[in-house]
């Protein structure tokens, strides 16, 4: 079976050196090959820079923030409410109250019972809507968000988060970081190499919905908490901290409930320096139409004073001494100027469209990361060793081949880890030096095979072809229920745990490789010669 | 030639009735301890909670951490030396505040307390209640499509038969593994399940290998009136080389793994490690066996079917 020897060789020589380009290639085709960034560079030197390392290996946060998508809805539906109104008020019907019940549904209670059906004909016409309960005699309607449109509203609401807070990440400065969409309503975050996870984490999870709202002043806030706040209006709380004491203390406010503007009406924010206080604060620019509105605002109520609110927390509420026309704004309130500058950026990204949570944390220092990397390569070099050691005893020169095949293994392993951008993780590391014993198990069926065959009285060469065709079957059979294993891991696996099945995987599959097609043709090159052979080192 | 087995002529099958009682007694032992624990320990992959790795410039005495701790009231929480006199893992219970105030609690109370010295967090993992019980529900399902693949891929392969006795010794190898964790005091985390998934798919291998001869070796015309469980016998006798021979090079590596890979991948390689003495022992004993049981379990009753057939 000397056949299609040159081209045989051929195919090893191009793997090899295919597999040496992907794991250290030259200056000018590391860019074609990985384009003009890669990774961080990691500080051991064993480690080729062209693997991916995971976060468990290079230190970094992994995040799973759960978008609240019933929040989402609610807003939507909330702010339904105005067209709902005027689609109603165009048809010349008056309309009482307009209620939200539920995330998806609104209570619409009209003036007078008379114009119910004038006013079931207007609300057909809305899209997303649906009549849901109506009764005559009360002039009550209750709309329904359609499901299709509630459906596309919560698929827009995890989309337009997964892009706000890709800007925000883009606008703190992270190499390389993974935002990605899981399931329905979560958002996987991966920040490699973060220092402060803490301020990363505020920012990312900060829903960051700025609000104008007017202060009212008809009522005390105390009393109001006593009473309850009149119709049309709520209580606000505004968190001062004492600088000296650090004491935290809630002051209420009471504001109307509507809001006149919102953080989608700016146009920028950023960090200025007040000249006297040196405190820095946001000052805000509003876009056109935010401009307009603010303008109006603020001359129809000149000597009252208008709340600043994020998140639900009063900011500040300074009194309108006149009109501005010019869409600026300052929000201040005690910042240090990483508040600041994190404020900025958020408002910069707009606001989330619902508030998330945060559903799975993990954080790894750089310094265990390292200390994992330098134990996991202890564990693949010393299972390497061993591993080398027991073939080369057991079966000599064919030891000695199937090691060499092993180095081809992993090498090919690297280098297919490194071409698909697949990450390293510590797993994945175990992966490797699982994948080590595994790669020789080939070998390992072929030789005991080879044996037996040569046993039975078999020449050397009639041995070793009927040793590879006949263990081809089991090692094919072998492979197949790994890799049925490893690819539901793969599926189910989350992070660091994917990892430990790709490189299990691609081990195994790069050991049919070199185990059977590499060591296949040493064999031929040592015994299918010319010359007559006799014995079998194996 | 360097050699273990030199035709080996071992009765495996013979002594089946002995493998079965090892094995149920081991299990029994394993599921036991697990009833006394109140269950297989659970990590926060799975039952949801906080864990923080912290390091302290010298060592420290676990009890001084939970005194510190305590102070702070998060609940109960587990403190376990990790590795190193100076290294811990702290784990905390659910609770309604986020992980960086839980982190931040912690190091503050440890941070007080003047005799620990300065601390370093190394790791914190905080994962939510709900995170955990899908991640239970799909560790389960993981578990249950890699047996069911498998069922197929034999069934497939060779015959339904052997498809199920595959499965009962994927099954009892999974509870030998499980036995093993409980009484070493080992807890069920990600890791563990990715060993468990592979040990699924590597344990079935050598039973694929041995059952592979048996069809050669039928092929090949079998010597008159061999029964099958001396067919069964054979086969695995003359597959045993190869059997221990792969299980010991895997054995090398999660071995290895163990001693060198670190306390983050030690419970992955232990069972792993178990994994791969269990698979071969259950290969030749319980697939084996089971196999030869069924058989003739099958043949005893169409014999007395046939019985009632000629008396009617």
């Amino acid at each position: 079976m000397r056949r299609n020897l040159p081209l045989r060789i051929a195919i090893v020589a191009v793997v090899v050196i295919a597999s040496l380009v992907y794991l250290y290639p030259p200056p000018g085709v590391r860019d074609f090959l990985y384009g003009p960034v890669t990774g961080a560079p990691t500080s051991n030197p064993w480690i080729p820079r062209t693997l991916n390392l995971g976060l468990d290996l290079q230190g970094g946060i992994h995040l799973v923030l759960g978008v609240d998508l019933d929040k989402a809805l609610e807003a939507q539906v909330e702010r339904a409410t105005g067209t709902v109104r005027a689609a109603l008020e165009k048809k010349g019907v008056a309309v009482g109250r307009i209620q939200r019940r539920g995330s998806t549904e609104l209570v619409v209670e009209l003036a007078s019972p008379q114009s119910f059906t004038a006013a079931q004909e207007a609300l057909t016409e809305l899209g997303s809507f649906e009549s849901k309960e109506a009764d005559q005699a009360a002039g009550r309607v209750v709309l329904a968000l359609r499901p299709k449109e509630a459906a596309t509203l919560r698929e827009l609401a995890v989309r337009q988060g997964l892009e706000t807070i890709r800007n925000r990440v883009d606008q703190f400065g992270v190499a390389e970081p993974s935002i990605q969409q899981q399931g329905d309503n979560r958002i996987l975050i991966q920040l490699p190499g973060v220092q402060d996870p803490e301020r990363a984490k505020a920012l990312i999870g900060k829903t960051a919905l700025l609000e104008f709202k007017l202060v009212d002043d008809r009522m005390d806030p105390e009393r109001a908490l006593k009473e309850g706040p009149p119709e049309g209006t709520e209580i606000l709380y505004q968190r001062r901290v004492d600088k000296e004491t650090r004491q935290e203390s809630r002051v209420p406010y009471l504001v109307q409930t509507k809001t006149h503007l919102t953080g989608a009406d700016l146009s920028t924010a950023r960090v200025s320096i007040d000249q006297t206080t040196s405190e820095p604060y946001v000052s805000v620019e509003l876009n056109t139409a935010g401009a307009k509105a603010f303008a109006e605002l603020t001359a129809a109520n000149v000597g009252r004073r208008l709340a600043i609110i994020l998140d639900g927390n009063v900011h500040s509420a300074p009194v309108i001494r006149e009109r501005i026309p010019s869409g600026q704004a300052q929000i201040t309130g005690g910042f240090t100027s990483e508040d600041a500058t994190d404020l900025a950026i958020v408002l910069r990204a707009g606001a989330l469209p619902a508030p998330v949570q945060v559903l799975e944390e993990r954080t790894v220092g750089p310094s265990l990361g390292a200390d994992s990397i330098r134990q996991g390569m202890i564990a693949i070099l010393a299972s390497t060793a061993l591993v080398s050691l027991f073939m080369l005893v057991y079966y000599r020169l064919s030891g000695l081949i199937a090691n060499v095949a092993l180095g081809l293994n992993l090498l090919i392993l690297l280098a297919v880890m490194a071409g698909f951008h697949a990450t390293l993780t510590l797993p994945g590391i175990a992966g490797i030096a699982l994948t080590v014993g595994m790669a020789v198990d080939t070998n390992i069926l072929i030789f005991e095979r080879i044996r037996e065959e040569f046993r039975s009285g078999k020449t050397v060469r009639v041995a070793i072809g009927a040793g590879f065709s006949r263990a081809f079957k089991t090692v094919i059979d072998t492979h197949v229920t790994v890799l049925v294993s490893g690819l539901i891991l793969f599926q189910f696996g989350t992070g660091p745990v994917k990892g430990f099945a790709v490189s299990l995987m691609i081990g195994i599959l790069a050991s049919l490789f070199t185990a059977v097609f590499f060591t296949r043709l040493i064999f031929d090159l040592i015994y299918m010669g010319s010359r007559k052979v006799e014995t079998i080192s194996i | 030639m360097l050699q273990i087995f030199v035709d080996p002529q071992y009765n495996f099958i013979g002594r089946r009735r002995w493998a079965y009682l090892i094995s149920i007694v081991f299990i029994l032992i394993g599921v036991g301890s697990m009833v006394a624990k109140g269950g297989l320990r659970y990590g926060i992959d799975f039952s949801g909670g906080t864990l923080i790795q912290v390091r302290f410039e010298r060592p420290v005495p676990v009890e001084r951490i939970r005194a510190a701790l305590e102070r702070i009231r998060l609940g109960e929480s587990v403190i376990q030396e990790f590795g190193d006199p100076r290294e811990f893992i702290l784990r905390l219970p659910l609770v309604e505040t986020s992980a960086e105030a839980v982190t931040r609690q912690v190091q503050e109370a440890l941070g007080k307390d003047g005799s620990l010295g300065k601390l370093e967090v190394r790791r914190v993992e905080f994962v939510g209640p709900q995170v955990g019980r899908d991640l239970q529900i799909q560790a389960l399902y993981a578990v249950l499509w890699s047996m069911a693949g498998i069922l197929i891929y034999v069934a497939i392969r060779f015959d339904l038969k052997g498809g199920f006795a595959s499965i009962a010794a994927i099954i009892h190898d999974v509870l030998v593994c499980l036995s093993a964790m409980s009484l070493t005091n080992r807890e069920m985390s990600l890791p563990v399940l990715a060993a468990l998934l592979t040990i699924i798919g590597y344990s079935v291998n050598d039973t694929i290998v041995a059952y592979d001869r048996v069809r050669e070796n039928r092929g090949k015309g079998t010597r008159k009136g061999q029964s099958f469980e001396s067919q069964i016998n054979t086969a695995i006798n003359q597959t045993l080389s190869r059997t221990v021979l792969t299980a010991l090079t895997v054995f090398f590596s999660t071995a290895v793994l163990y001693v060198f890979g670190g306390k983050v991948l030690e419970d992955l390689a232990f069972v792993l490690t178990i994994g791969v003495v269990t698979g071969t022992y259950s290969t030749v004993y319980i697939a084996g066996s089971l196999i030869v049981d069924w058989t003739l379990w099958v043949e005893a009753r169409s014999r007395r079917g046939k019985k009632v057939m000629a008396k009617a």
